[in-house]
């Protein structure tokens, strides 16, 4: 090896606690990147395969009840490649042990027997129905797993007011159910919403609907213009009781998984730029005192010939043995973190195959970025290395310029001890790099804030949906609209305390040229069951007349209050009429419209009629009111909100826990590092004046209050700092993924504060000591007889 | 071997312009010892410095084996100090993560003819301790580290600042020995500066320098022996 080389080793090594800092961030930077960069791509690959080995639908349409043939004249639209059509029908179940109601969507497979034309399933275990028999249903795997069934088992259900019991013969994953939610529900419940396949025939004839359909799915031919294939497909299905036709992009599980991966787009890109800015300010730092320590070694191996370009070189590998390594490092841990990512990705989405892909140029670029930040960290350090002028490098620097901080003009210095301002003094001197050091730990403090606000945007969200808007026990839906006194018939009923009646019809609002399809939702204006959040304090009222409409549905249709909106009516007798837009809410879920009952009605001209009720419920009568509101015909459905968001809170907690893990980790490391290295490079720059100050007397824990000191207000600068920034993330994470589905509410709690800042200040006094036990090892003799 | 004409050299310290020195004329020859006596200040280390190609001259000009030494250009000093040049330092500026044997190699690994860095040690007396830090080392086993790195490349000009100032007497006598005979086996020319006029005893030739300007040049008409010399 060459002696310049063993120079960069030992150099290394002299300083490894710093390098090994560095190296650690530039490791997280590319684990980071690598982790985002491979999972978004393996979701991408497994879902794209997914989709086409399945053929997932382009379209979708759901309609009240049409005879086959009309699926004749949907192919014949221009652009419809296939027509499949279906039975789709949401009903009651009953599962042995379970009290609680469920909700079952039955989907019909042909009645020839075999796969769907699109759609198809994905068989885990056991087989399809056989043709003939009836009664024979393929489970979807999350409800399977929820209530531990197996082939074999059986579930009860309620189908057109007549009970069943359906035979699980097989369990299987759709491409149309990566995420499964009851309508009308956010979030999945695998314990109280179920997917079951059975044979069209069964189906049809249980659901009176022999010889006709009620859901349809399309394929498109490529090429295909999708908005005038949906345009044609609600002309032609409107007759029928079409509730509006949509793409991809409005079916709701699909719109999941895509917004999922848009997101991580954005992790990959926002969290190794922390890293990454990080580790370069560091090296900056570093290089930057190695370089002026070593000032007479530049000097002197330019007086023997060294040229500038070997010198840069020289320090330029210092950097990038680092970086190197990090990078390294950071690909292997990239590489865990995405399989790690992906295997979760992959179970909640319900992906049938674990796949994993590493494109060959993500590592590439991961140290091509990291390779160019380091270098552009260090370049003033490099430059100053190679213009160092031999004579001058042999001669030791000026000495270091102190001024009194304008702090102390002010005369508030006098209320410091000499200890405290040669802390504030220090830090004056470089404020540049106090800010910058500052900076580091703060962005640690915004890692763990952002990482914190999804769990507390969860329970925001839950607050404002339970605590504002959704307060009910339970809700009801029938199976067809019914006159008012059926809401009479519930509250007669044992255990019901209250009951809230709403009429709900899917619409087409339309202004202009800008249409939406949507629900409008005719409420109690004095009801205390459902309500309508506006923003996070209170609920809106409700308007005696007009509508009140979403603040996303309003933005979607470029209206305000005042302006008139069109509303196409798609059940009924589909009328049309003109409506003022009398109020917004800002609500944090979905683009509906709202309006009073009998508003409703006249605008319906169907007084008195009601498409279910929000009750409120004694629970200890809970057991047997749902016994019997399951064994009602006109129940189509049960939905219980609040459990089922409670439920899914605990399902994505181990979800969250492992990115609030990772997360902490990071955070740790970035803290770890910015505190050692500005400790180090203070103990380094300032040994001989911390031995002066052991010399005259002052004791251990005086002296490293000196430097302990400049450590804390460097951390305690960070934290509100991060607050900030941690809060900016939050908001600018929250945009990124707010679409027509939800919104989330920027909240961060105090308790994320108060951990954010926690983890910090623990990694950095677990740093500190580790640097104390240098002051209490300090040399005073050696450390005053050598020359700085 | 070395002719400079009219070399000046004036730093600005701050808001006043210091002449370091005032158009110098000096020439070297080959293989001769040239002490340059002085006070601090007097512009000896200035005049070292202009001789290695460390610095350069606001005005004058240097020549080396008749060749006019390029102070603009950067690549052309760093060859004229690569090849022809050995430097002795005060402080001996050893690179503290190299062992003697490395900080000798750290220069004939770019040299074009060196000495086994084994052999420039063993000139120095060093033989048997090549493998030691320079914190392992004495004040004047480390300059004369410092030597062998010097000499190792074999270079025509060997020049050396105050290389006796941070040792005693006895180690100074040994390192000065040690030049004493570079000098006379490897016929290096050698410049030395020194504030110390008992050194200049050695030399062939003695330059006083004064306020940045050479006072005086007197001709030794025979050299002495490093052990005849006394301070």
């Amino acid at each position: 090896m060459r002696a310049i080389h063993r120079k960069l080793w030992r150099d290394l090594w002299h300083m490894r606690g710093q390098a090994l800092a560095i190296v650690l961030l530039v490791a997280c930077a590319t684990m980071t990147f690598v982790g985002a960069v491979s999972t978004r791509r393996s979701l991408q690959v497994s879902r794209g395969h997914y989709y086409d080995r399945n053929r997932l639908a382009d379209a979708w349409a759901s309609l009240r009840r049409a005879p086959e043939d009309v699926a004749e004249e949907v192919l014949r639209i221009p652009g419809v490649a296939e027509v499949e059509t279906r039975v789709v029908a949401e009903v009651q179940l009953s599962v042995t042990g379970f009290p609680d109601p469920v909700v079952g969507r039955l989907v019909s497979l042909p009645a020839g027997g075999g796969q769907p034309g699109m759609n198809r399933l994905h068989l885990r275990s056991g087989r399809l129905p056989e043709p003939g028999r009836a009664r024979e249903v393929v489970a979807g795997e999350a409800f399977v797993k929820a209530h531990r069934l197996r082939p074999g088992d059986r579930v009860g259900a309620v189908i057109h007011g007549r009970r069943q019991d359906l035979t699980i013969v097989g369990v299987a994953l759709s491409p149309e159910y990566v995420f499964q939610a009851r309508t009308g529900a956010v979030m999945p419940d695998d314990k109280r919403f179920g997917v079951f396949w059975m044979p069209r025939d069964g189906l049809a004839a249980a659901a009176d609907m022999d010889g006709a359909f009620d859901d349809i799915t399309l394929r498109l031919s490529r090429g295909a213009s999708e908005p005038a294939v949906i345009a044609a497909v609600d002309r032609v299905l409107a007759p029928y009781g079409g509730t509006g036709a949509y793409g991809r992009d409005r079916h709701m599980p699909t719109r999941y998984l895509s917004d999922e991966i848009k997101q991580l787009r954005g992790t990959a890109i926002v969290v190794p730029s922390i890293f990454l800015g990080v580790a370069a300010f560091l090296l900056n730092v570093l290089v930057g005192r190695v370089v002026a320590t070593q000032r007479e070694q530049v000097g002197v191996l330019k007086a023997f010939g060294w040229g500038n370009g070997a010198i840069g070189l020289h320090y330029a590998w210092m950097v990038l043995v680092m970086v190197l390594a990090g990078t390294a490092l950071g690909i292997a841990g990239g590489v865990w973190l995405g399989r790690a990512m992906t295997a979760q990705y992959t179970i909640f989405y319900r992906l049938p195959v674990f796949e994993h892909e590493l494109e060959t140029w993500v590592p590439a670029v991961a140290a091509a970025l990291s390779v160019a930040a380091g270098l552009l960290g260090v370049a003033g350090a490099l430059a100053r290395a190679v213009r160092l002028p031999p004579a001058e490098a042999m001669r030791p620097a000026a000495p270091a310029s102190f001024h009194a901080t304008p702090m102390e003009r002010l005369g508030i210095g006098r209320l410091l001890s000499p200890a405290g301002r040669m802390v504030v003094r220090n830090l004056g001197r470089r404020p540049v790099r106090s800010l910058l050091s500052s900076l580091g730990i703060a962005f640690a403090v915004a890692i763990l804030v952002t990482g914190m606000f999804f769990g507390d945007a969860m329970d925001a969200f839950i607050d404002v949906q339970f605590r504002l808007s959704d307060r009910s026990d339970a809700s009801v839906a029938f199976t067809a609209p019914l006159p008012a006194d059926a809401a009479l018939e519930l509250r007669r009923q044992d255990g019901v305390l209250r009951v809230e009646p709403y009429r709900a019809v899917g619409v087409r609002m339309s202004a202009g040229p800008r249409a939406a399809h949507t629900a409008l939702l005719g409420l109690d204006p004095g009801g205390e069951l459902r309500r309508v959040a506006d923003g996070l304090e209170g609920p809106a009222a409700i308007p005696d007349a007009g509508v009140m409409l979403s603040r996303r549905l309003a933005q979607n249709l470029s209206v305000g209050v005042g302006d008139r909106v069109t509303v196409e009516v798609l059940e009924g007798r589909r009328p049309v009429r003109e409506v003022t837009v009398s109020a917004l809410a800002d609500e944090l879920l979905g683009t509906s419209a709202y309006t009073s009952l009998p508003a409703l009605a006249r605008l319906l001209d169907e007084p008195g009629s009601i498409s279910g009720a929000f009750l409120a419920v004694d629970p200890t009568a809970e057991e047997g009111l749902w016994r019997r509101l399951r064994e009602m015909p006109k129940v189509a459905a049960i939905g219980q909100a609040k459990a089922e968001l409670e439920a899914f809170r605990t399902m994505s907690a181990e979800f969250l826990l492992f990115f609030a893990s990772v997360l902490v980790v990071l955070a740790s490391v970035i803290a770890g590092g910015v505190v050692y290295n500005a400790a180090r490079i203070t103990f380094a720059e300032r040994s001989r004046e911390l031995a002066t100050l052991r010399v005259v007397g002052l004791t251990r824990a005086e002296v490293s209050s000196v430097l302990l000191g400049e450590l804390a207000v460097l951390v305690a600068l960070a934290i509100p700092m991060g607050w900030l920034i941690g809060y900016g993330l939050a908001t600018l994470t929250a945009g990124s993924v707010e679409s027509d589905l939800y919104r989330i509410p920027v909240v961060v709690s105090r308790a994320s504060y108060a951990w954010s800042a926690l983890v910090v200040v623990a990694a950095a006094v677990a740093v500190a000591l580790l640097v104390r036990r240098r002051v209490d090892r300090l040399d005073l003799v050696s450390v005053l007889k050598t020359r700085e | 071997m070395l002719a400079g004409r009219g070399l000046t050299r004036t730093y600005r310290m701050g808001e006043v312009e210091v002449a370091a020195l005032r158009g110098v004329d000096i020439d070297l020859r080959d293989g001769e010892m040239v002490v340059l006596l002085g006070p601090s200040g007097s512009g000896k280390s200035t005049l070292l410095n202009l001789l290695g190609g460390l610095d350069r001259p606001t005005e004058g000009t240097l020549e080396y084996r008749g060749t006019r030494l390029l102070f603009d250009d950067d690549a052309s000093l760093t060859r004229y100090r690569r090849d022809c040049v050995g430097f002795v330092f005060q402080f001996y500026n050893l690179i503290p993560s190299l062992t003697a044997r490395e900080n000798v190699a750290i220069v004939t690994e770019i040299a074009r003819d060196p000495l086994p860095p084994e052999d420039a040690l063993g000139l120095v007396g060093l033989g048997g301790r090549m493998d030691h830090f320079p914190s392992q080392l004495s004040g004047g086993e480390q300059q004369r580290v410092a030597i062998a790195r010097a000499v190792a490349k074999r270079p025509d000009l060997l020049l050396c600042d105050e290389p006796t100032g941070a040792l005693d007497v006895s180690t100074g006598k040994v390192v000065l020995e040690v030049l004493d005979r570079v000098n006379r086996e490897l016929g290096t020319t050698t410049a030395i500066i020194t504030h110390n006029a008992a050194i200049g005893g050695l030399a062939d030739r003695v330059m006083t320098m004064h306020d940045g300007s050479i006072a005086r040049v007197a001709e030794n008409a025979r050299r002495m022996g490093p052990d005849e010399v006394t301070w």
